[in-house]
């Protein structure tokens, strides 16, 4: 894992000790909330409905067990005792007090971790595959370009007032497990004929009011090029992005408007002048902060299948959770273990102080010290032995955190909606609660099989709406909540905008309604191998109108 | 009618104006019924932003039922209640415990 160096603590340091000046001089009143307000955002800090919000970042996802016990230490003693990862693998809590913040962010860069870039026009904090590093499928582990990029992007004055806000994920498998094509740059880790690593790069994606997904613009970057590249896209976007619309300021229009052509023409014609400047990567800084991300040396333990089949044998509960919840590793030792945050009727990505102390000592005893956050809003253990599958289970039960739900459809994705957040028009976690209640059955949800079913409470789609198999988006309709419905979309490496299917239901009729679609489903698709989204591509929405609308249609 | 509210600077805790300061719970707060009313409270809110003592001001309508003070709008009255979805947090977890 990477680990601070002395610049690092030092600048974590000062900036805690800035921002903690910033607090006093506002709650002195000596800074208005006008002047104060940008501040706080680029230090993680919003106001919410209820209270201030803090939101802290976990780059690319990755979390060691200190880091986990710190962030139950900071729910506990400055929150109220949970926490609630997001979309982008960060963590916010939703009820510190601004007089606390300074206390907290001392705490957390104790243990190497800050708010910094979760908010503000910059280069976000940087997202990437929750299985790096562990994926049996992958060419190379794409954290450390993240943290290159990280290192690279931190404060750096060119880009911290950029037209918008700005975000870029990696992978480093086909298999797109870090919905790149919904990013303002997307960057896919791979080899070319020879072996060597490159990029494929993707630019503007982006959900909000205005989904698009991002284009490719050049299918193999060799990877010493990584920095040039990427600052000649943004010097492009830096230039031409739009500052005088705020909801046209993403690189996602100014690449749409200026057509993905013209747009790589711009950024190739800029890219001559850089490429061979200090930006170029020497290949003794990349092996350095590869270094860090070493995976764990992995002792042969091939005891694990035997056991593995008895518990199976043994328990079926087990068996349910090896099936959903256990990803296939490099190693044929070890499995990569999805801890899913989503109990039936519970929060989705909520997590408790005690949860998050109990998983981290998982962690520590049995996978490498290592947890990570995924996009999905659940934790991952990537590297455990196949041996000590059953003895984490039974940890996992004892905490309440084994549920086996992966990708079916109660592992819902939703924003905090408007049980917390000052935007939302509609309440996004009762939906999640109560879908996942009526399909609470495992065994209906294995029948139906991968359905990705996400919800936000706005037109800002923090809760990827845009791209559910089963998409939930909450407006406001005469003072009362209305849930829009879209189908079709997809984040993964066949990425595709979901379509509105049809007019909006009310609270007490969208459960309803996503039954009838689940139904609709059922009864069309070819074969129980079909699923969801591909009998929704096969047939298109006219089966899924017709079953919830076509009892209006006649009466009407 | 309408009442004024915002969140308190220190805290982010939802205050609304009520018998000439600012209360926690939504129960008491001052109605306005007329223009003259909402403007003075306008300008009550304008100052406690200026003092530094509050952010977000704003006036939300309201109806009466049954003389208990209900805002029209859900988000107000997430505001005054806590989250739907956790009883035990904000100001609803209070009027329990008391
Ligand atoms: C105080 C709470 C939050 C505020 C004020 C907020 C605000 C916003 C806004 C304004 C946008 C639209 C940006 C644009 O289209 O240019 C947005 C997008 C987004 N937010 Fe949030 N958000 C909040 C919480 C969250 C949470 C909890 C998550 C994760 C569950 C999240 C993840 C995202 C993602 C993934 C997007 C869409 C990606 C994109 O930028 O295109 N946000 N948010
Ligand atoms: S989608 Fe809207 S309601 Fe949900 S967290 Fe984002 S801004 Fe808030």
């Amino acid at each position: 894992m990477y680990r601070y160096d002395e610049f690092d603590h030092e600048f974590v340091q000062a900036r805690v000790a800035q921002f903690r000046d910033q607090i006093e001089r506002r709650l002195a009143g000596d800074i208005t909330e006008d002047q104060f307000r940008p501040l706080r955002l680029m230090n993680g800090v919003y106001l919410q409905l209820h209270a201030y919000m803090l939101r802290v970042a976990i780059p690319y996802g990755t979390l060691s067990s200190r880091q986990l016990r710190m962030l139950a230490h900071i729910a506990r003693t400055y929150d109220r005792g949970y926490g609630h990862f997001t979309t982008r693998q960060n963590i916010q809590f939703h009820w510190p007090a601004l007089s606390d913040i300074p206390a907290a962010l001392a705490d957390l860069a104790s243990a190497e971790m800050h708010a910094l870039q979760t908010s503000g026009n910059c280069i976000r904090n940087i997202s990437a595959d929750h299985f790096a590093g562990a994926a049996a499928d992958e060419a190379a582990d794409p954290r450390p370009y993240a943290e290159i990029l990280r290192q690279w992007s931190s404060v750096h004055p060119e880009f911290t007032y950029l037209p918008r806000k700005f975000k870029i994920a990696f992978t480093g498998s086909e298999r797109d497990r870090a919905a790149i094509q919904t990013y303002d740059i997307g960057l896919h880790l791979k080899k070319d004929a020879a072996g060597e690593l490159g990029f494929a790069v993707w630019v503007g994606g982006g959900q909000g009011r205005t989904p698009i997904l991002a284009k490719k613009i050049r299918d193999f970057l060799p990877q010493q090029h990584l920095l040039s590249y990427i600052t000649a896209i943004i010097r492009v976007y830096n230039l031409s992005g739009r500052r005088d619309n705020k909801w046209k300021a993403r690189i996602k229009i100014l690449v749409h408007e200026t057509g993905a052509e013209e747009f790589a023409r711009q950024v190739e014609a800029e890219w001559e002048a850089l490429k061979d400047s200090e930006l170029k990567l020497p290949q003794a800084d990349i092996d350095a902060i590869n270094a860090y991300f070493a995976p764990p040396s992995l002792p042969e333990r091939p005891e694990g299948d035997e056991a593995v089949r008895l518990a199976r044998l043994d328990s079926k509960s087990f068996a349910d959770w090896l099936n959903q919840n256990v990803t296939t590793h490099r190693h044929p030792d070890y499995a990569a273990v999805t801890i899913s945050l989503k109990n039936i009727g519970e929060t989705p990505g909520d997590i408790s102080d005690s949860q998050m102390d109990a998983v981290a000592d998982i962690a520590e005893k049995y996978a490498f010290d290592e947890a990570r956050v995924s996009h999905e809003q659940n934790l991952v253990l990537p590297h455990v032995a196949r041996a000590d599958l059953k003895t984490v289970y039974d940890a996992l039960v004892e905490i309440g955190l084994a549920t086996a739900n992966i990708d079916l459809i109660s592992d819902i994705i939703a924003c905090p909606g408007l049980d917390y957040c000052t935007l939302a028009n509609a309440r996004s976690i009762p939906v999640a609660q109560q879908i996942a209640t009526r399909f609470a059955s495992l065994e209906r949800q294995r029948d139906i099989g991968e359905l990705k079913l996400n919800i936000s409470g706005c037109i800002n789609a923090c809760g990827h709406h845009h791209v559910g198999h089963i998409g939930i988006l909450g407006v406001e309709k005469k003072g009362a909540e209305l849930y829009q419905v879209t189908l079709g979309g997809s984040a993964d490496e066949n990425a595709s905008i979901g379509d509105i299917i049809g007019r909006g239901f009310g609270p007490d009729e969208i459960v309803d309604a996503i039954e009838t679609i689940v139904e609709t489903y059922l009864a069309i698709r070819s074969d129980a191998g079909e699923r969801f989204i591909d009998a929704y591509r096969r047939l298109g929405p006219a089966p899924f109108k017709e079953a919830l609308y076509a009892g209006e249609a006649k009466a009407a | 009618m309408k009442i004024l509210t915002a969140n308190r600077l220190t805290d982010g805790e939802c205050l609304w104006y009520a018998r000439g300061g600012w209360a926690e719970t939504i129960d008491d707060a001052e109605i306005a019924a007329d223009k003259e009313a909402e403007a003075r409270l306008e300008d009550i809110g304008k100052a406690a932003f200026a003092a530094n003592f509050v952010l977000d001001v704003a006036m939300v309508d309201i109806e009466l039922v049954d003389g208990v003070i209900r805002p029209t709008r859900l988000r107000e009255r997430i505001r005054a209640a806590g989250p739907t979805v956790r009883n035990d947090l904000g100001k609803q977890a209070r009027s329990l415990a008391a």
